[in-house]
């Protein structure tokens, strides 16, 4: 049977480069890069060259990338990091609905801190609007963060305005660009951003590595105490391998953009075009400004969960909402917040591509879909329409 | 400890909220990028660095001028050492 993988916002696979990049640094060169002796230099070098790799994915320098272990925790760090070290300064932060979990929890744990966070709405496609991120604006305001793109709606937020805002009123600004870092050209010193998360599996290097770029003289509390690893900033013996990894994924990333970039946005295209014609199913994000490899869509009358089996039984893998919300069968927040109906959000699907994606991928999908979402509906108690309400708001199925 | 005010400072380095030793290690590795007699100004939030900066200029012989206080970290104001003819 075909396997089509079409789930690259959840991770991806190494790249055969970054694996062979990796290996020196598991067995042979070991050591811990604190080590005074050659062992140690040997690795404490890498991983500088890493940084540098890494930096000039962003634009930014070698001294601003401070890495982790993953994009969550660079979100974690930022959020934290920059409220608590500014809290004397104000305590009020701003996120939209749109973010990741590691953000949305990261402004609840502040809320019950003590600090007040604003949730910002977003329009229909899933934009963050400037002007609404000006009103919300207080004296006490230390600290914005606005995802860069959307790994569930693909959709790409109007991060430079929000940047020349933020540094008109003199705050920081993060963006989590753990979708966009390594997909879409990404500058630090365009963007006017502050502080920038990424996460090295999202661009074909190892999971368990990521980053926090900050801006040169930014204060932040540490997430992680302990020793002076990553100029005392985050504490642990490094990932060496991993970041090793994460240095050459970005290198590879940064040469093959464009040629990675101009074959998904056709494939995507084609997807896009040919799912469009299935009766009730609907592009979700922004038509336009979307991440070059990312299709997300609602269907109507069925389950998001249900598709995904029977697509994964036909040897197609793809994803309903986040891969936090999917597992949890919740409605996806970031489509609530869209004004998506939550019986439709439960029938939400992301087809997102890799540079390994071919056409004949997007053929048999474009086969084996519609079947599938013809099988679904035909079971569906609500095949002829979500019905009407009950009392306590369920839906009663049309007979 | 002695506490100073208005010192001038040649260069100045922020490592708030960095993590112990790097208030011992920025201190060297400042240290040695100035030049004899030029004053370093070190910004820290960490508590330790008021027995350790000190303590750490009389082992080197770098004059430790004083320090001073804000509500978040200390500055302490140190002068390069000049070398022996």
């Amino acid at each position: 049977m075909r396997k089509c993988y079409f789930d690259h916002v959840a991770t991806n696979p190494l790249d055969r480069r970054v694996f062979d990049a990796m290996t020196p640094y598991f067995m042979e060169a070991f050591g811990n890069p604190l080590s005074l002796y050659d062992l140690g230099a040997k690795a404490k070098e890498a991983i500088e060259n890493a940084r540098g790799q890494v930096a000039a994915l962003i634009n930014s320098k070698a001294s601003e990338i401070i890495f982790t272990s993953s994009g969550a925790e660079a979100n974690n760090f930022a959020l934290r990091g920059i409220a608590l070290a500014r809290q004397h300064e104000g305590k009020h932060v701003i996120v939209s609905k749109m973010e990741h979990h590691s953000i949305l929890n990261s402004a609840r744990f502040l809320e019950k801190a003590g600090f007040v966070v604003t949730f910002l709405p977003v329009d229909k496609h899933g934009i963050v609007e400037p002007e609404i991120v000006k009103k919300s604006i207080t004296k006490e305001t230390t600290l914005i963060s606005i995802t860069h793109a959307s790994s569930e709606v693909g959709t790409i937020e109007p991060i430079k305005e929000i940047g020349r805002i933020a540094k008109e009123k003199g705050i920081i600004f993060h963006t989590d660009a753990v979708a966009a870092a390594g997909n879409i050209p990404v500058d630090v010193k365009e963007l006017g951003v502050d502080l920038l998360s990424m996460a090295a599996h999202q661009f074909y290097g190892p999971k368990g590595a990521g980053a926090l770029y900050v801006r040169e003289g930014l204060r932040i509390v540490p997430l992680i105490y302990g020793g002076i690893q990553e100029n005392g900033r985050r504490a642990g013996t490094e990932n060496v391998p991993a970041i090793v990894g994460m240095g050459k994924a970005a290198e590879l990333a940064k040469d093959e953009m464009a040629a990675r970039m101009e074959q998904s946005k056709k494939l995507r295209d084609k997807l896009i075009k040919g799912v469009s014609g299935i009766e009730n199913i609907y592009l979700t994000g922004h038509p336009e400004n979307r991440l070059p490899a990312h299709a997300s869509f609602t269907v109507e009358f069925i389950e998001g969960e249900a598709m995904l089996l029977l697509l994964a039984a036909k040897g197609i893998y793809a994803a309903s909402g986040s891969a936090c919300s999917s597992k949890a069968l919740k409605a996806s927040p970031v489509l609530l917040s869209m004004g998506v109906s939550s019986n439709l959000a439960q029938g939400s699907i992301v087809f997102s591509l890799g540079k390994g994606s071919t056409e004949e991928d997007i053929d048999y999908l474009l086969a084996e879909f519609p079947q599938v979402i013809k099988r679904l509906r035909e079971m569906s108690p609500y095949a002829k329409g979500w019905g009407t309400k009950g009392e306590s708001g369920e839906c009663i199925p049309q007979k | 400890m002695k506490f100073v005010e208005n010192v001038k400072a040649d260069v100045t380095t922020d490592i708030v909220y960095m993590m112990c030793p790097m208030h011992l290690l920025k201190l060297q590795e400042k240290i040695r990028e100035l030049d004899e007699g030029q004053i370093l100004e070190i910004m820290t939030d960490y508590d330790g660095a008021l027995e350790d900066i000190p303590g750490w200029c009389e082992k080197t012989g770098n004059e430790f001028l004083g320090m001073s206080e804000t509500e978040d970290f200390y500055k302490f104001y140190i002068r390069k050492k000049a070398r022996r003819k």
